[in-house]
């Protein structure tokens, strides 16, 4: 009976500290990111670095304003998603509700394995294929732009958002669907007005999370987006999103300059993005918790 | 509390130990400029001396710069002199960086091979790349916008150009970045009316070089000085090199060794 009792109390240890490593190495890491990158707020204040135009962070006197990159990651992940979610959430519903069993199998590991493709494959892509074709056949001065990546970006948040959504429309409760029918609608009728609402929640935090992917992507943003730190015209313009800046820069910015500490400050301000994005599907997934069909 | 110190302690030795100087063994780190021929020598050196085991790296010339000074490398390959917080930190710690020139690098104007135009002033150079000239029939091209690519300000190539082109005017924001040589090589042979710069080593068929003022970029000139936009490439040491570091360095600065590997290798040698 006492070595059961301490079995039990040592598995249950075990398993205390390994939930807990996850949790200290983010708060280590966070640690880390603040106390490299707050020292730049002593130099600027943080809204000339928010909104300050120019970004030349080595010339001298160096200018630190993030704005032409913060606006380059909202409008690259805005775009991107503008393409993925019809495409994610209409596969889903094709997935879960139209397709054949046997279809089914098939589709749904080739979207997933779109999620296993690395993003500097995706990457590699947009930069040696899309770029020369949109600039031929578009006859854009430059193939490296926002619109490039935005869809190189898409590819990557598709797989996130069909995969979460499918498993959303596919938990719809059967008397729901049952019930629709009955009264006779038709289905498509049943799709639109029944099972799309009743899985909204679970689709709203697939859009989420395959942005928060979009925002914090790097080497796509890096390779394809062409890098220059201005605030986009249009969707055929080059642009440098901040992960971009980060990635470019990190390796040569002098071990804690001004530079380097602008760059961890980039990283924060990211992080913050990305953290509201998953508080938000959080919170959505959360307030529309659907438990059974009565809720509805 | 004895007890974590002396853990401290020994993690401490883990980490440091094959830096600090075991027998046979060096790290060198830094520069990417100057990896493709550092990789060469490293190569060469290690056939002559089998006993010995280098590590090399090319974290780029801040990090390998950076880690002279923690101590974790043994040589840095730099592609630009110290930079004065570089030079505080390092007093601060009281580690005493040598430089020592290895090669001299040139940067070389690059556009499309269709591009007709082959040759840019100095003065045409840097207003392309302060946004001022911004098409090419302004100099004697197509009716084109220039697609002006430039390097991430970071690196040591950027700074070259920032220095020897640019003197003190800002590349303008319109311009596409690209973090690496190669990089800069894709977008340019993949665009007719892209404008680009490349360090020497890193020409080939897919973009032409262009000529500054009428001077080809090319290892007698660099060496002379009448192409403008050159520079030197340091390794740079620990204090007065000693050992097996000094037994490289001079292999590196040997002109029937290291220095025929570095012409090998597309860069321009001391001698």
């Amino acid at each position: 009976m006492e070595t059961r009792q301490t079995g039990e109390n040592a598995i249950r240890v075990g398993f205390l500290v390994t939930a807990s490593t996850s949790i200290l190495v983010l708060f280590l890491i966070l640690l880390f990111l603040f106390v490299e990158g707050l020292p730049i707020f002593q130099k600027v204040s943080v809204s000339r670095f928010l909104f300050g135009q120019e970004w030349y962070p080595t010339s001298s006197p160096p200018d630190f304003g993030i704005f032409p990159l913060l606006v380059a990651s909202l409008a690259v992940t805005l775009l991107s998603a503008m393409m993925a979610i019809p495409l994610g959430v209409m596969t889903a519903i094709y997935l879960a509700e139209i397709a054949s069993a046997r279809i089914r199998e098939v589709v749904k590991p080739v979207v997933e394995l779109l999620a296993a493709l690395p993003s500097v494959v995706i990457g590699f892509f947009g930069m040696v294929v899309v770029a020369p074709f949109l600039q031929e056949y578009l006859d854009l001065a430059t193939g490296l732009n926002l619109f490039n990546a935005s869809l190189m970006l898409a590819f990557m948040s598709v797989p996130t958002i069909c995969s979460i959504s499918e498993d959303a429309i596919y938990s719809v409760p059967r008397e729901l669907k049952e019930a629709s029918l009955a009264l006779g609608a038709t289905h498509w009728e049943t799709i639109l007005r029944v099972i799309f609402p009743a899985s909204l929640s679970g689709i709203s935090t697939a859009v989420i999370l395959g942005m928060s992917r979009a925002i914090g992507e790097t080497m796509v943003v890096l390779m394809v987006a062409g890098g220059a730190a201005i605030i986009p015209t249009g969707i055929f313009r080059p642009v440098r999103p901040m992960p971009a800046s980060i990635a470019a820069e990190m390796a040569e910015a002098p071990f804690r300059g001004d530079h380097y500490y602008a760059l961890f400050a980039i990283g924060m301000v990211l992080f913050v993005f990305t953290l509201c994005f998953n508080l938000m599907a959080d919170h959505i997934a959360q307030k529309h918790k659907q438990v059974g069909a009565a809720t509805l | 509390m004895k007890w974590t110190a002396m853990l401290f302690a020994l993690i401490f030795m883990a980490g440091l130990g094959p830096a600090s100087g075991v027998a046979g063994t060096l790290r060198i780190d830094g520069s990417t400029t100057v990896l493709p021929f550092a990789q060469k020598l490293v190569e060469a050196f290690m056939e002559k001396h089998p006993e010995m085991n280098i590590s090399l790296s090319g974290g780029g010339s801040g990090n390998g710069i950076k880690a002279l000074i923690d101590g974790t490398t043994n040589i840095a390959n730099s592609s630009r002199f110290l930079k004065d917080e570089e030079v505080k930190l390092a007093l601060e710690r009281g580690v005493y960086p040598v430089p020592f020139a290895v090669a001299y690098d040139c940067i070389v104007p690059v556009a499309h091979p269709a591009n007709p135009v082959t040759d840019l002033t100095m003065a045409r150079l840097k207003a392309i790349y302060m946004g001022e000239i911004k098409n090419w029939k302004e100099i004697g091209g197509v009716d084109k916008e220039i697609i002006v690519v430039s390097r991430d300000t970071s690196s040591g190539t950027y700074e070259v150009w920032d220095e020897k082109v640019m003197r003190k005017e800002r590349v303008f924001a319109g311009a596409l970045l690209q973090a690496s040589n190669g990089a800069v090589t894709q977008a340019v042979s993949r665009n007719k009316y892209a404008l680009g710069y490349l360090g020497i080593g890193y020409l080939d068929k897919s973009v032409k070089a262009l000529t500054v003022n009428g001077v080809p970029g090319n290892e007698e000139t660099a060496l002379s000085g009448q192409f403008p936009i050159s520079r030197a490439l340091f390794m740079f040491t620990k204090g007065w090199p000693t050992g097996d570091t000094l037994t490289f360095i001079n292999y590196v600065l040997n002109p029937t060794k290291g220095q025929k590997l570095i012409r090998e290798a597309g860069f321009v040698p001391l001698h």
